[in-house]
């Protein structure tokens, strides 16, 4: 690992103007990709901001029909979290399902948008709920916060503080797992909102998250798993790769819809 | 520029002064000398680096030590009672023969105390689930699964 620098600053703010002020510091949360892309050399930052001393970015709050999540709290925590077990079960379900018992005490749901790793499980939960990713300058909702790979609208220097979940009339959630890293070969998070809208967010299969327009339109007429089985995803909206060809992606697609809705249905 | 470090391992403090890159399972081995904690991967995928952060179960090796500022961790050294006698789990894994080379067995144990604290009952897949994080390269689980069964049991 190269050297850097270490701050561990106490509020959010301080954080913000240091890496406001730093060349190319870049903020710790739960160091689970951030440490093992260090150790292989792959991140160099001159300065690591430590978000760990800050207490106001951990905590889950109810506030109206949203359940607020801070960025620091643990995907642990939202997977044991009453209200949100109670009011957004498919959200704690997918918290429940990444990686394993020690990733998720580590963890953050913070670090995880910020990555957005193609294959993560929060940003189909943050995209198919249509949650507003609140950060140190402003609020961004999430059909514009997810850019692709590894992108997201954040600024340099700008800080997740917290997510803001819209609570559904219902929602689920369903997963193809890698076998080894439990990491997605294809998610697909649906949700009804209380108006009847539907969104469908598909993580796994591409350069990053994205809505499906087919699924949405066919569950928007029939909230059904038949209905979400029928639509044939092309292939070309999917990678292919070691793990999965594109046309097993694809067809992954349809079926993992099917079971998110069934999930929904509860 | 080290950065000072203090925190609890297994219930005493300690005092150190680190280089920042220091891993947490690098100080808990060459600094402190507490080598049960096993460095299989060194990517977080292995867990024989499993330990207990405030009362959790982590990779150590996937986590830098200025990380556990303020924390109480425990390692494998810290579950066993003052006196020698063998912590319920840990006589559990002789009793099942949970062990064969004993590399991954640490880490195991560490992750499976977390996971009866959490669920104190478990069914056999919830054990088989709660364990995922951690690889056996002998066993083929099968024992270390009656071994929680029995700690759960509470034989
Ligand atoms: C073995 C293993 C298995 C895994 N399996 C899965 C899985 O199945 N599904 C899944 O989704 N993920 C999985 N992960 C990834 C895991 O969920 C990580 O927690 C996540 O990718 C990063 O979160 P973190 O808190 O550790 O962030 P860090 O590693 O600390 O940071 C990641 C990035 O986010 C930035 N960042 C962190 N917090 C903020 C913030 N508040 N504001 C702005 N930027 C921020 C950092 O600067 C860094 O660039 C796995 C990881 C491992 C090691
Ligand atoms: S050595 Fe830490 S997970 Fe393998
Ligand atoms: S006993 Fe040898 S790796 Fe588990």
């Amino acid at each position: 690992m190269y050297a850097f620098q270490y701050h561990r600053p106490a509020s959010l703010g301080e954080a913000a103007t240091l890496l406001g002020k730093l060349g190319d510091g870049k903020a710790l949360a739960g160091g689970q990709t951030l440490v093992a892309a260090m150790k292989l050399r792959l991140a160099q930052p001159s300065d690591l901001v430590d978000l760990g001393g800050i207490a106001e970015l951990a905590g889950i709050q109810a506030d109206g029909d949203a359940l607020v999540i801070g960025a620091l709290t643990r995907h642990a925590d939202v997977a044991a979290s009453a209200d949100v077990r109670k009011r957004i079960p498919a959200l704690a379900h997918l918290a429940g399902g990444i990686g394993d018992r020690q990733v998720r005490a580590a963890g953050t749901l913070g670090g995880s948008i910020a990555n957005n790793d193609p294959a993560a499980d929060y940003p189909a939960g943050v995209l198919g709920l249509g949650a507003s990713v609140v950060t140190s300058q402003r609020s961004l909702g999430a059909d514009e916060f997810f850019k692709g790979l590894y992108e997201t609208a954040l600024k340099p220097g700008e800080l997740i503080k917290s997510v803001s979940f819209p609570v559904p009339k219902r929602a689920g959630y369903a997963k193809f797992a890698n076998p080894a890293s439990r990491f997605a070969l294809i998610g697909v998070f649906v949700s009804q909102a209380a108006s009847g809208a539907v969104r469908v967010a598909v993580t796994g299969a591409g350069n990053g998250v994205f809505r499906s327009a087919e699924l949405e339109k066919a569950l928007t007429a029939s909230f059904t798993p038949d209905a979400a089985g029928a639509v044939k995803v092309p292939a070309g909206s999917c990678n292919g790769d070691l793990h999965a060809s594109a046309e097993y992606r694809a067809h992954l697609v349809s079926v993992m819809a099917k079971r998110a809705v069934a999930a929904a249905l509860g | 520029m080290n950065v000072k470090l203090s925190l609890k391992v297994n219930g005493k403090a300690v005092e150190a002064d680190v280089d920042p890159r220091t891993l947490l399972v690098q100080f808990l081995r060459d600094h402190l000398h507490l080598t049960g904690t096993h460095v299989g991967c060194d990517t977080g995928q292995c867990g024989a680096c499993t330990i207990h952060l405030n009362g959790r179960a982590v990779k150590s090796c996937n986590l830098l030590a200025v990380q556990a500022q303020g924390a109480e961790v425990t390692t494998i050294e810290g579950l066993a009672a003052p006196n020698g006698d063998m912590h319920p789990m840990q006589a559990a894994f002789k009793e099942c023969h949970g062990l064969q080379c004993g590399f991954c067995t640490p880490g195991m144990v560490m992750s499976a105390t977390a996971l009866l604290k959490d669920n104190p009952k478990p069914t056999e897949e919830q054990i088989r689930a709660g364990l995922d994080g951690n690889f056996c390269r002998c066993t083929g689980y099968h024992n270390i699964v009656k071994a929680v069964q029995t700690c759960a049991g509470g034989r």
